[in-house]
């Protein structure tokens, strides 16, 4: 058991996600960047499937109700463990009665928490995963949370490279161009990958709005909603695209101008309002 | 049907007509596709999502070799019956924009066998098609920003019932005791895609 002392600006419980019920209207949901949570699940020996924390822009304390064994992956900041410093990207002792406590990132958005057997909170449609824009899942963490972790895990801890993929400066991700790149201008479609775009405050789990030049419609009307993807840059009438997160909803009105290549999603998940973005062709 | 990119995971069928749309569906489903993890119908097309980006390329050969199957030969799921109190706050607005008056409204949405083409905006919302042309309504112009749960509503071509209280910009007309969505029952929603819907007045 891990109790949660203060969730920080927002924390919730993540998998892998819910795939499969799509055509019922559920988000796939997940963690934001699951090659973090899954490097995590690996240095403590649990399945990939396991739950872990996604902590965005620090500021979690917890405190073992038991002994675990705990990594931090994702946006490295500082992080201590009753005030001594502790590593991320290895794993890590955490004593019954002892409190973890992350500062805010140095770098990148969202630190992942993996502990040994995962958290073990009960699972919905298969999933542990809160999806923020539908409500399944459990709760946001609050003060007072206390998180279940199981007792099983898969394998030993396991050593591997840390390697990251928060990076600093420019994000540049490959995107594959469609499917309604025929809706906008062709100026349009070259200013999505000529010009550098801006993260705006509005980004969360559901999508990240962008500023950057206006995305011209070369035609009128409205399209009819359709299925949409974690990745998709969709664009609504004032111009502006909306790079889809993985709360993101299943079908949207919009027409999708380009969408990132899967493997580019998780480096996505670590900008920050101001960032840039550049688009390049997969 | 045209076959559009959608990431290196995604293809997006697009169709002409709804029935085709319906119909591709059915197919992809009774297909079951190894490589497909979702499948999301919506008004005009069919998104096929893969679980990895080596299978993509795989479904796209797939799929081109399906035939789809007639409307006959689809799987029609049991009719649904919901009762629905029709007192909605929309429901004389509907009957000015409608010409068919508040009782008409409820004439007209009782008298067909309604379906559901496909689920989206929340987890159990379905878009039910079938209804009279003269029921097609615009969208309120300003959403509420709180709408009950059970709330029966219009919205161009189709008719919906909200699963749990969302804003939303649908003219209501009624509302229903039916749970539409209970994450511990199979399926979850009450109203899957092929679903057949017949509304009563209560």
């Amino acid at each position: 058991m891990l109790t949660v002392l203060d969730p920080g600006p927002l924390a919730t419980v993540q998998d892998l996600g819910r795939p499969g019920h799509a055509a019922l209207g559920v988000p796939r949901s997940g963690a934001a960047d699951r090659a973090a949570l899954r490097l995590g699940n690996r240095l403590v020996g649990n399945a990939d499937t396991a739950a872990g924390v996604e902590v965005t822009l620090g500021g979690l304390r917890v405190r073992a109700e038991r002994d675990l064994l705990v990594a931090l992956t994702g946006a490295a900041g500082p992080a201590d463990i009753d005030g001594r410093p502790v590593a991320g990207g290895e794993p890590v002792r955490l004593r019954r009665g002892a409190v973890l406590r992350l500062g805010s990132p140095v770098t990148g958005l969202r630190t992942y928490l993996a502990a040994r057997g995962g958290v073990a909170v009960q699972p919905v449609l298969g999933s542990r995963a809160t999806d923020t824009l539908s409500g399944l899942g459990p709760a946001p963490l609050r003060a007072g949370t206390r998180l279940p972790i199981g007792l099983q895990a898969a394998s030993e801890p396991q050593r591997w490279e840390a390697v990251s993929l928060v990076t600093h400066g420019e994000l540049r991700l490959r995107v594959v161009l469609g499917p309604r790149q025929d809706w906008f201008t062709a100026a349009a479609v070259d200013h999505l990958f000529t010009l550098p775009w801006t993260v705006q405050s509005q980004a969360d789990r559901v999508g990240l709005r962008l500023a950057g030049p206006m995305l011209e419609r070369g035609r009128a009307g409205e399209l009819p909603s359709e299925g949409c993807l974690r990745g998709a840059l969709q664009v609504p009438p004032d111009g502006a695209p909306i790079l889809l997160g993985p709360d993101g909803p299943v079908t949207g009105g919009y027409p999708v101008i380009a969408v990132v290549v899967d493997s580019d999603c998780d480096r996505s998940a670590q900008v920050r309002p101001g960032d840039h973005i550049r688009f390049e062709r997969a | 049907m045209r076959l559009l990119p959608c990431g290196d995971t995604g293809l997006l069928l697009d169709f002409d007509s709804l029935d085709e749309t319906l119909a591709w569906h059915a197919t992809l489903e009774t297909a079951r596709l190894e490589m497909v993890e979702d499948l999301v119908p919506a008004a005009r097309t069919v998104l096929v999502r893969m679980g990895s980006v080596a299978t993509t390329e795989a479904a796209r050969r797939a799929i081109s070799a399906l035939q789809p199957v007639a409307v006959a030969d689809q799987v029609v799921r049991a009719a649904v019956e919901l009762e629905v109190t029709y007192d909605g706050a929309d429901l004389d607005e509907v009957g000015d924009l409608t010409g068919l008056g508040a009782g008409g409204v409820v004439a007209a949405h009782t008298e067909p066998l309604w379906r559901v083409a496909f689920c989206g905006f929340a987890p159990g919302f379905a878009y039910l098609v079938g209804g009279h042309d003269r029921l097609h309504v615009p969208r309120r112009r300003q959403p509420r920003t709180q709408v009950p749960a059970g709330a029966v509503g219009l919205a161009g071509e189709f008719s919906g019932v909200y699963p749990r209280s969302s804003p939303g910009g649908w003219q209501l007309i009624g509302r229903t005791d039916a749970v539409l969505w209970d994450a511990e029952r199979e399926p979850p929603a009450l109203l899957p895609p092929g679903t057949t819907v017949r509304f009563s007045a209560r």
